[in-house]
């Protein structure tokens, strides 16, 4: 008897030893990287290996390896990445995620085994306010936010009627509630489109023109911008109502506006967190260098990508490589102590940024290229809505 | 409520019904007539959009696009007819569900090593790539208008091939007793060759014409076949009058509840209630619809009561 007990005691070491003792950091990256949404997930990893290239692999003591989970764009799968993150690869830390409906599914996964999960993109009402966790940090925005800023800027412009058009699901109900929240004037219209079936807005464009707006605000992620876009100047409406995007022209849609020669495009609005061009040492790293090595400009997707890995080397770095010290890991991002892309900024009491948004235009650069250059800073220091609902 | 929109949301409307038409005709007919469950018709609406749209973007002439993608694949379908799905005719529809939605996960994957992961972006014909003004000074898409046209042509098509061709007179025969037609000793392996060719060309047609107005992409196909497929089972299995109709009246069910529901639902219920439930119930419409035709015609609209 004493013997099988002993036995056992030495097999639950063995199962234990490995990660007690290893000297390697295990990160699991969970994005997009089937259907055609993939081609942010790439960006993403490519901002990620980026980053593993400038910190030579290694957070402090320990070697870091960066493990890859597909969501396929789908919740389920989302989830199933992200529980073969955490029981098969057994990662030390789960990050990434760019949408809200993923990423509120896959959480409980991550938070139950008590590991840390670290969003570096979507950011659902929901994980900022009641349902916050000691556990759960944001390196990119709440969602509201960024459409708030937007909505700061219409009030700015002197645009009095607003027709607002979004996808219906976690992360396009928080943009339209941003962006009433900040927007003084009369919304006239608000369209909510099945996500992501719905690729046709004909019904909807055509209420937009009887509606006659002094503006329009979407916002449509991934292949669904561009596709609007296009639907939009094709229905007639472009030149006659001015259209504000979040989160719908990026880096990744615009080399293919400037393909297709739509330069409806150049000279519009909208409002981020972070641009290319924002001045700081570290933003001019990244951004270098990511030109440099990949021959085009990094995305915010590819931004926070980068800023995630930095962020949590700095939190490695504090508990010296001892990933079993969750409350030193949980402190040590707290603080947030590492130079970001987006410059100043601090970890606000639910775990998500307090920092300034601001608005960017697009732009020709020097070389021709199409970008977003940024203009003026709308919220400063903002604190999204939400925090004040979570109590950890 | 103002005319001008209503008109304009019923020409949308009409635009979307003409679509699940072209989809809907092809996928009837093989339901239909050769009771086989073709999933993967929605990859040849796809196939078609990318095939034509890179004819499209070489040459640079939408007709040519159309001329030259609609044979090809065509011939792709007739391909796959041969090679996989004649073996499943005989089979359980669960086996040809399997099979046809292995296909789909097949071509979704080879138009992503084909072309650019992120899809094609095409224009629009310059021909075609302006508004007219119509009644009460609506100002609509040409190019809208063109598809809603070429619906048109294609069921009259259909409509002369069906009621006056030897050809049409098979696939009556074969949707009302498949077994029986060959009893009488009709060639039926190609006619089964020959229509689910046809049912390909009008799939691929459609991809065609949207691709300027959606874009080419992996996966569109599954987005846009399930509604095909609730208007096949509205209009009844195999008949092609049936998903002309059940196509576009739920085309304007869809579209006009997608603009008007909050609007009728505010008379009932307060307006910020029906403003909240109108996205959801809008987006069931169709399947409310195909319930309550189910309901009362157990065949579809024109189902034939022999099968």
């Amino acid at each position: 008897m004493k013997s099988k007990i002993t036995l056992v005691i030495a097999m639950c070491l063995m199962l234990v030893a490995p990660n007690a003792f290893s000297a390697t950091v295990k990160l699991g990256f969970v994005t997009t990287l089937t259907t055609p949404a993939a081609v942010i997930g790439n960006d993403m990893r490519d901002a990620v290996e980026l980053a593993l290239e400038h910190i030579g692999h290694k957070m402090g003591p320990v070697d870091v390896e960066v493990v890859y989970g597909d969501d396929e764009f789908n919740p389920q799968k989302g989830k199933q990445a992200t529980e073969r993150l955490v029981t098969q690869d057994k990662v030390d830390i789960v990050f990434g995620y760019i949408w809200s409906h993923v990423l509120l599914a896959s959480a409980t996964t991550v938070l139950d085994a008590g590991k840390i999960l670290i969003s570096a993109n979507a950011g659902p009402s929901q994980l900022a306010g009641k349902g916050c966790h000691e556990n759960f940090f944001s390196i990119s925005w709440q969602n509201d936010q960024t459409p708030m800023a937007m909505g700061e800027v219409l009030n700015q412009r002197g645009v009095d009627s607003l027709y607002v058009i979004a996808p219906l699901y976690a992360a396009g109900k928080n943009m339209v509630a941003g962006v009433k929240r900040t927007f003084t004037g009369e919304i006239v219209g608000e369209d909510m489109t099945k996500w992501p079936d719905q690729i046709d807005w004909a019904a909807e464009l055509s209420k937009v023109k009887a509606a006659n707006p002094d503006g329009v605000f979407v916002f449509y992620p991934g292949k669904h911008g561009p596709a609007f876009i296009k639907q939009y100047q094709q229905s007639g409406l472009s030149g006659q109502v001015d259209l504000y995007t979040v989160f719908t022209v990026d880096s990744i849609s615009l080399p293919r506006f400037q393909q297709a020669e739509m330069s409806g495009v150049l000279g519009t609005t909208m409002t981020q967190f972070w641009a290319p061009d924002l001045d700081n040492a570290a933003n001019k790293k990244f951004v270098d260098a990511f030109k440099a090595k990949y021959d085009k400009y990094p995305s915010f997707y590819a931004a926070q990508s980068y800023d995630a890995v930095m962020y949590i080397k700095s939190a490695v770095e504090a508990v010296g490589g001892d990933m079993s010290n969750v409350d030193g890991l949980r402190a040590a991002l707290q603080k947030a102590d590492f130079d970001s892309v987006r410059g100043e900024f601090t970890m606000g009491p639910n775990h998500f940024p307090i920092q300034n948004f601001y608005s960017r235009e697009v732009v020709e650069d020097s070389d021709g290229r199409w970008t977003t250059s940024v203009r003026e800073t709308v919220l400063n220091m903002h604190q999204d809505v939400y925090a004040s609902e979570c109590s950890m | 409520m103002e005319w001008a929109l209503l008109i304009e949301q019923t020409l949308n409307g009409l635009q979307f019904g003409m679509l699940l038409f072209l989809l809907a005709a092809g996928l009837t007919l093989t339901f239909g007539i050769m009771d086989l469950v073709n999933l993967a018709h929605g990859s040849m609406y796809m196939l078609g959009a990318f095939v034509g749209a890179t004819i499209f973007l070489w040459t640079g002439s939408f007709i040519l696009a159309i001329l030259l993608a609609v044979p090809l694949v065509a011939g792709i379908g007739i391909i796959v007819e041969i090679s996989t799905l004649r073996t499943l005719y005989q089979r359980h529809h669960l086996d040809q569900v399997l099979a046809t939605f292995g296909l789909i996960l097949l071509f979704n994957e080879l138009v992503q090593v084909v072309w650019p992961l992120d899809g094609l972006s095409v224009p629009f014909p310059d021909y075609l790539n302006f508004t007219v003004p119509l009644l009460f000074g609506i100002e609509y898409s040409v190019y809208r208008l063109m598809i809603i046209g070429a619906g048109i042509i294609v069921a009259i098509g259909m409509y002369i091939l069906v009621a006056k061709t030897r050809l049409g007179m098979l696939i009556r025969a074969g949707a009302a007793d498949r077994t029986m037609i060959y009893a009488l000793g009709t060639n039926i392996r190609l006619l089964f060759t020959l229509v689910f060719g046809l049912g390909t060309a009008l799939g691929a047609l459609a991809g065609i014409l949207m691709a300027p107005i959606l874009g080419a992409n992996s996966g569109m196909g599954e987005q846009i076949i399930i509604i095909a497929f609730v208007v096949i089972v509205i209009g009844g299995i195999g008949s092609v009058r049936g998903s002309l109709i059940a196509a576009l009246i739920t085309g304007l069910i869809d579209t006009l509840g997608r603009s008007f529901l909050d609007v009728l639902l505010a008379i009932f219920i307060p307006v910020n209630a029906a403003e909240a439930a109108a996205p959801a119930i809008s987006s069931m419409l169709i399947y409310i619809f195909m319930t309550c035709v189910l309901f009362f015609k157990p065949q579809g609209l024109f189902g034939s009561q022999t099968r």
